[in-house]
């Protein structure tokens, strides 16, 4: 049975201040990658990178509004990249060439 | 055969079994793509100082544009979920049409860059490339592969949105009746993810 209460409507000023925050997040990596951090540069664009993905997740994609089950989905799914990330550096890092 | 059987479509139009397909599947791009930037990763690690002056090659203007670009037309392609929800048809339409006018800017100025680079020979399995370092072509094989296989979903996207704006014409995708427009919407979300991370890896960090 379709759940009617389900049926949020997200005004379009929300859209507005979301696309505000990504098209800021977006010239402040470009900002930050100018000046030479070294390997810290790397970690603060990811850092970005991810806090814009959160946004669209959250908001473009309706996950604030929806069943927390797909949170867990999503989470779930990062997770398992991030250890297939670990496991392969982990590989990479000790393996004698 | 059974023949007292009336199926009723109008009470059983679900939205939600579509929408976890579409989540599904977009579980499967992400670690799709994820597995394509960790071959990013390795190579870089392996060569950093061939990836830091390629990278430098590449437009940071060009890129930034079509970051802020993808990220409008995915606020315009949210914003029409509001517009169908508030049974305002027409304003779905034109958030949609900018959403796939913007797509197709996106993917001219791709061309545009990758033209630039087919001129300087720089194309997969070219000479000029094959002479460079080896770091210098994982480093292009990578980006051709990469930025390719995206502009490839950013196609399919805009296939996808135009067969909805033609659905929103003729009066088939309503405020009743919009999984559709819902799951061609989170697909492309998805793309504009992927590019969030692609910009900085490939433009910024260098």
């Amino acid at each position: 049975m379709p759940e009617h209460h389900k049926n949020h409507v997200v005004p379009y000023k929300t859209y507005g201040f979301v696309l505000a925050g990504l098209i800021a997040f977006t010239l402040l990596s470009v900002a930050v990658t100018q000046i030479y951090l070294g390997p810290l540069s790397v970690f603060v664009a990811l850092l970005l990178a991810g806090l814009k993905t959160t946004l669209v997740f959250m908001y473009f994609m309706h996950l604030k509004f929806e069943r927390r089950t797909y949170i867990i989905l999503v989470v779930f799914v990062l997770v398992l990249y991030v250890a297939v990330i670990v496991v392969t550096m982990l590989d990479y890092i000790f393996r004698i060439t | 055969m059974a023949t007292e059987q009336v199926v009723q479509h109008q009470e059983e139009y679900d939205r939600e079994i579509p929408k976890l397909g579409m989540w599904l599947f977009i579980f499967t791009e992400l670690l799709f793509f994820g597995g394509l930037f960790l071959v990013y990763t390795v190579y870089r690690f392996e060569n950093p100082k061939a990836f830091h002056f390629a990278a430098e090659e590449l437009d940071v203007t060009i890129g930034t544009v079509n970051t802020i670009i993808l990220l409008v037309s995915s606020a315009t392609i949210a914003m029409s979920m509001t517009a169908i929800q508030k049974k305002q048809q027409r304003n779905t339409f034109l958030l949609l049409l900018v959403t796939f006018l913007l797509g197709v800017v996106f993917l001219v100025n791709k061309s545009f860059e990758w033209l630039e680079k087919f001129e300087h020979g720089h194309y997969p399995g070219s000479e000029t490339l094959q002479s460079l370092g080896h770091g210098d072509t994982l480093f292009y094989g990578l980006y051709f592969a990469m930025t390719g296989l995206h502009a490839l979903h950013v196609v399919i996207g805009v296939i996808l949105i135009i067969v909805v704006m033609v659905k929103v014409k003729k009066g088939l995708i309503t405020g009743e009746r919009y999984a559709l427009l819902e799951n061609s919407g989170l697909y492309w979300h998805l793309v504009d993810i992927i590019w969030i991370f692609l910009f900085p890896l490939f433009y910024l960090v260098t």
